[in-house]
């Protein structure tokens, strides 16, 4: 018996139906100053699915415990959903061992948490730390607190008009007293998505590590921090459509291993005598006290929900919805747009002739859409462009070019208000 | 609903556009910052004070509509009147915005600003040049902030 087996011609699809996708997020079903409610906010935080919802109200319903110490069942339910959803990171950052994932509360703690371990013990009076003129507070301020310990100097590597970085200025900022370089993948507040492995190799051919501010990536694109090469990696799990209060730092055992403690406490240690404590090994050495094991394991929910959505398909949808949105908004009369780097994901800044990005806000949120708008933590970014502000329209995997025509028809709204 | 016109009063708007006594003044006796850090609005309110009467007020910096209005209109409120009464009206001013009184007395072109009260969030705005003018008659030194 013969069979001729047809093989259909299985094509992935690049995209998703994202009306189907919106389903999974009960916050959109709703209506903001009776209109259906347009969230163009995803930069500062996003909307959760049902599974992260679902996944926060099983646990307190059904497995509540401390993890890590309990001999009986709870506990240890609660400790296999804990270290699962850390294996889950692992994979979602393609680390290469599950104990280079550290639970934070945030990329502004995990940078913190490198600031204040590895910048100590390293960086001392005259060492430099190198960072961008596009970062955010969290990646600005942890270094400017160690400098001012350590007496030693922040650099800021410069950047162009369309908001990139200018790489030759950028490597000759690196030198024999650069003790880190620290720089976002994707600008908040321009939309940027920095050269990362290029930027590594210039700072490793100098033996210098990178830390790589991943908030705004992370939810955008597949990272891969192996293929960066990058030391460390930050994120913050209510950017990525996971809960507030819960992030993660990657960094590489090596690095890790070498440096001492964040906090003290709980969990983070082998033994303790009044004489003398033994450190944890990893991850733990860096998780003192009990952590907030609802929001992990919400956490490794979401980067579930996005490794079945695919990463890929999510990019794909937010650059369809950034190059509509742009082209759209650049042909409105009077606004400009701030941020056109080429390489570029998920965020839209722009300013209007003659109104404040405030007002702009107000009027938007009367028509349903909720943008950002202000300094966006980033004021030195603002100083950079002249700007006291900027209205700022932030995609996210939901969202719909039906929206965006929404967003247009607000702006024109802003005109006619404001004369 | 709170309507949008509410807010956005076409005198407001005219004000915003073309703000009065829109200058450094240089017989100032007593200068104050007003800073909202959330949104980066930024003004310093200049006041010459003689005999416990303002003489001559002025005011520079950049913000939203709502916020370069109200420091205009204050200033064109303010000439001529003692500071106690210039405190007495941010008390009042600040009642109508903050909306737990709708109809205050003596605040004349001001009530424009009733509709504030609808849009929490804009309040800071309307109240941030008095703020610093209340810290300039204290003399106060620093820059206030509304958070």
């Amino acid at each position: 018996m013969s069979t001729v087996l047809k093989t259909p011609e299985v094509q992935a699809a690049t995209t998703y139906d994202v009306q189907k996708v919106r389903e999974d997020f009960p916050i959109l079903r709703q209506m903001v100053h009776g209109k259906p409610l347009v969230y163009l906010d995803n930069a500062a935080t996003t909307q959760k699915p049902q599974a992260v919802i679902n996944a926060l109200v099983d646990y307190y319903q059904h497995d509540n415990s401390n993890v890590h110490r309990g001999v009986h069942l709870l506990s240890e339910r609660a400790t296999e959903a804990y270290e699962k959803a850390r294996v889950s990171v692992q994979k979602f950052l393609n680390a290469a061992d599950h104990r280079e994932i550290i639970f934070v509360r945030g990329t502004t703690e995990a940078i913190n948490l490198v600031a204040q371990t590895y910048g100590r013990k390293n960086v001392g009076e005259g060492d430099e730390i190198v960072i961008t003129a596009m970062e955010h507070h969290s990646n600005i301020v942890p270094w400017q607190m160690l400098c001012e310990e350590k007496r030693s100097v922040l650099r800021v590597a410069p950047i162009n008009d369309s908001g990139e970085l200018l790489m030759d200025d950028f490597a000759k900022l690196l030198g024999p007293k650069t003790k880190i370089v620290a720089v976002p993948h994707l600008s908040n507040a321009l939309g940027t998505i920095n050269p990362i492995r290029e930027i590594v190799r210039l700072a490793h051919a100098q033996n210098i590590p990178v830390l790589v501010d991943g908030a705004q990536a992370a939810p955008r694109m597949a990272v891969d921090v192996q293929e960066l090469d990058c030391d460390f990696y930050a994120i913050s799990g209510h950017k990525l459509y996971g809960p507030t209060g819960i992030g993660v730092l990657y960094g590489k055992t090596k690095l890790l291993e070498a440096m001492p403690p964040y906090q003290g406490g709980g969990d983070m240690i082998a033994s303790v005598t009044f004489e003398k404590t033994l450190y944890n090994r990893l991850p733990y050495k860096f998780e003192a006290g009990t952590p907030d094991i609802a929001g992990v394991i919400a956490l490794g929910a979401a980067v579930e929900y996005l490794e079945y959505l695919g990463l890929a398909k999510i990019e794909q949808h937010e650059h369809d919805l950034l190059a509509y949105a742009t082209e759209k908004v650049s042909a409105i009369p009077g606004v400009k747009l701030i941020g056109t780097a080429k390489n570029k994901a998920g965020v839209l800044s722009f300013v209007m002739d003659g109104v404040h990005p405030h007002d702009i806000g107000t009027i938007l949120d009367h028509e349903g859409i909720a943008i950002r708008t202000g300094h966006h933590c980033a004021q030195p970014v603002m100083q950079r462009f002249g700007i006291p502000a900027t209205a700022r329209a932030s995609f996210g995997l939901y969202n719909t070019k039906e929206e965006i025509d929404v967003l247009i028809a607000g702006i024109k709204k802003v005109s006619e208000v404001m004369g | 609903m709170a309507d949008l016109r509410d807010l956005y009063q076409e005198v407001i708007l005219e004000h915003s556009k073309a703000p009065r006594n829109y200058r450094v003044l240089q017989s100032a006796n007593h200068k104050a910052e007003g800073f909202n850090p959330l949104c980066g609005d930024h003004y310093t309110v200049y006041v010459d004070v003689e005999n416990g009467k303002i003489r001559d007020i002025g005011f520079q910096g950049a913000g939203c509509a709502i916020s370069k209005a109200s420091a205009s209109m204050m200033t064109q409120s303010l000439k001529g009147k003692s500071t106690a009464e210039a405190e007495d009206m941010f008390t009042r001013f600040h009642a109508l915005v903050t909306g737990k009184n709708r109809n205050p007395e003596d605040l004349g072109k001001l009530t424009v600003f009733a509709g504030v009260s609808e849009f929490p969030v804009r309040v800071k705005c309307a109240s941030l040049a008095w703020h610093a003018l209340h810290a300039a008659l204290q003399g106060k030194q620093e820059a206030v902030s509304t958070e």
